[in-house]
């Protein structure tokens, strides 16, 4: 048994998460301010999908970027304008999202990724910077007074009815958070993964082994944009109004730090530092206010105390467990 | 192979290479012919990491030019070289810390595998085929190497010697048909040593050519068909290990040198 569950492993606790995910709501629900918890799961999943994408370029590949806010923005006004300036449907705004950040990452990757380090980081801060100032500036966003989007239909069905639109959402946004988060193990345990990790561990040998070193982190950086662009159409159409706000410094700073508290380099730290920094904060006060302040104290503390995330201490803790119960293992 | 014994699987013509005026190497032609065993000696700073890095694409020559196969590989980059059948080992070991000892060795199997991103997202079935076999393969070589045991371990545990051996297995991972060793026996014991030295004839009972940097001079000198001899970015001597042992200008460029 115990020898079972090793082997299977991965992929059971996979199956086991999408199971829990799936009932959560009925519990959450049980509550008197069940929409409320389910509207933050929601948003735990949205930024899931976010951390993971940046957990794959920065965790995996060791490119940094502080600009990602950029992409999850660009997905977002894709859905906005597509709907709201067009009056198209909400899947052209998906498409829009996906092709839109595509062909930005892929113009931006071969200038910027050739930078490294700290290079890499001001090249991307700026690069958020530019586009915080398209999306406040540019008439078609709406510039700073913002932009409403339109409801999203799937096969005829109103996702933002009145009554249902949290538990709706909810669903919505984990079936792809589960389906990014199965892409995405799947890619770092390949030779895909493999590769990712030699041009972070050592550039040099990774390209002697073979390993088309421009090409892997263009392709990496675009999945990543791509994760923040699908965020964004959803977030879009859960929030139904955008504001240059949500799309600035901020937001690129936050992403960074859940990752960095989960795990940059685990795709489980990713979903688990976006939802526990998604969440926890709605139930301290004390974020409302200070709440940027917060977030730099937590990625201080976590880079010095646990560089490598909550996730592997849980790992370690898990290891010495299953040694202790199953011995032969 | 289809070549024939006479022509070079490597050859080296005038290459030149100067950083800011200094010149690392100058006029360097040599050949290396299938699967012999090259040796490729001389002082420290002599330049023949330079050279090591001029032919596997890390560096590009002032002048002079680099052929393998047949074909001109100057100004192409590492990995295309590296895809064609020519890899090297380093010097100041560069193995992968954040992956396991199996891991670097499956590394080594990337040009002899392509799943992409689509594949690997999707696990499509071929992709867990190729998986399995660069796994296999991986532990085949391991078990050569007689790294077995450790397949589960991080590189940075091992001791030198078997870092060493972790990176000729990479190398030997991706089937080449020219393995360049930057100082394989640095940092190994007399019993290590001679163990390479085995491991060297073994690899190239599989077909596969060396060209060995080195400065144990008793390894060397045992393995090697040929030995060139590098001076201040010069050749001063091409020859037969015994020829070599006995030449004037190698022993006045390593005299105080020649007893290590």
């Amino acid at each position: 048994m115990a020898k079972w569950i090793v082997e299977k492993g991965k992929g059971l606790y996979f199956l086991l998460f999408c199971v829990l995910m799936l009932v959560l709501p009925l519990i959450l629900r049980m509550s008197e301010a069940g929409d409320y918890y389910l509207s933050l799961m929601v948003f735990a999943g949205i930024n899931s999908m976010v951390v993971i994408g940046l957990n794959l370029l920065m965790g995996y590949a060791g490119q940094i970027s502080l600009g990602h806010a950029a992409f999850f923005g660009l997905g977002a006004y894709s859905s906005g304008i597509v709907t709201t300036r067009f009056g198209l449907s909400p899947l052209w705004g998906f498409t829009l999202s996906i092709i839109l950040n595509f062909l930005i990452a892929y113009l931006l990757a071969k200038p910027i990724l050739k930078l490294k380090g700290h290079y890499l980081a001001m090249a991307t801060l700026g690069l958020g910077m530019i586009f915080f100032v398209l999306f406040n500036e540019l008439p078609i966003t709406g510039a700073s007074e913002g932009i409403s989007v339109g409801k999203l239909y799937i096969f005829g069905y109103n996702m933002n009815s009145r009554y249902l639109k949290d538990i709706n959402y909810y669903y919505l946004t984990w079936i792809f958070t589960l389906l990014l988060t199965y892409f995405a193990l799947n890619i770092v345990n390949s030779r895909v993964g493999r590769a990712l990790r030699a041009i972070h561990s050592k550039e040099l040998a990774a390209h002697s082994i073979g390993v088309d070193i421009s090409r892997f982190k263009t392709k990496v950086f675009i999945l990543s944009t791509i994760y923040a662009g699908l965020a964004g159409s959803i977030f879009a159409h859960y929030s139904t109004f955008l504001c240059p706000v949500d799309f600035g410094l901020n937001y690129s700073i936050r992403v960074v730090t859940m990752g960095v508290v989960g795990g940059m380099s685990s795709i489980w730290g990713g979903l688990l530092g976006a939802s526990v920094l998604s969440i926890l904060p709605q139930f301290l006060d004390i974020f409302a206010e200070y709440d940027i302040l917060i977030y730099g104290l937590v990625l201080i503390l976590s880079v010095i105390f646990m560089p490598e995330g909550i996730s592997q201490k849980i790992s370690l803790c898990w290891e010495k467990c299953q040694k202790k119960w199953f011995h032969e293992v | 192979m289809t070549m024939d014994n006479n022509t070079a699987l490597l050859e080296i013509r005038g290459i030149e290479k100067d950083f800011g005026g200094v010149k690392a190497i100058e006029n360097l032609s040599f050949m290396v012919k299938p699967e012999s065993i090259k040796g490729f000696i001389g002082p420290n700073g002599a330049g023949k990491t330079t050279a090591y890095n001029v032919i596997s694409g890390v560096l590009a020559p002032t002048s002079g030019e680099v052929y393998f196969q047949g074909k001109k590989i100057t100004g192409l980059k590492p990995y295309r070289i590296a895809e064609m059948g020519l890899v090297r080992t380093f010097q100041n070991i560069q193995l992968f810390h954040n992956m396991t000892v199996l891991e670097n060795v499956m590394m080594g199997r990337h040009v002899r595998s392509k799943s992409g991103f689509m594949a690997s997202a999707l696990r499509l079935p071929r992709m867990r085929a190729e998986e399995k076999e660069t796994k296999e393969k991986a532990m085949e070589i391991l078990t050569l190497v007689g790294l077995q045991d450790q397949a589960y371990f991080k590189p940075d545990s091992l001791p030198i010697g078997y870092q060493r051996l972790l990176e000729i297995a990479r190398a030997l991972a991706a089937e080449p048909e020219l393995m360049l060793l930057d100082e394989p026996a640095a940092g190994l014991n007399t019993k290590e040593t001679s163990q390479l030295a085995k491991l060297i004839f073994r690899i190239r009972e599989k077909g596969i050519t060396i060209l060995v940097v080195e400065h144990d001079m008793e390894l060397v000198m045992e393995v090697s068909d040929e030995v060139l001899v590098l001076e201040y970015g010069q050749k001063i001597a091409e020859d037969i290990p015994r020829n070599i042992q006995t030449d004037p200008k190698v022993i006045a460029a390593y005299l105080g040198e020649m007893d290590d």
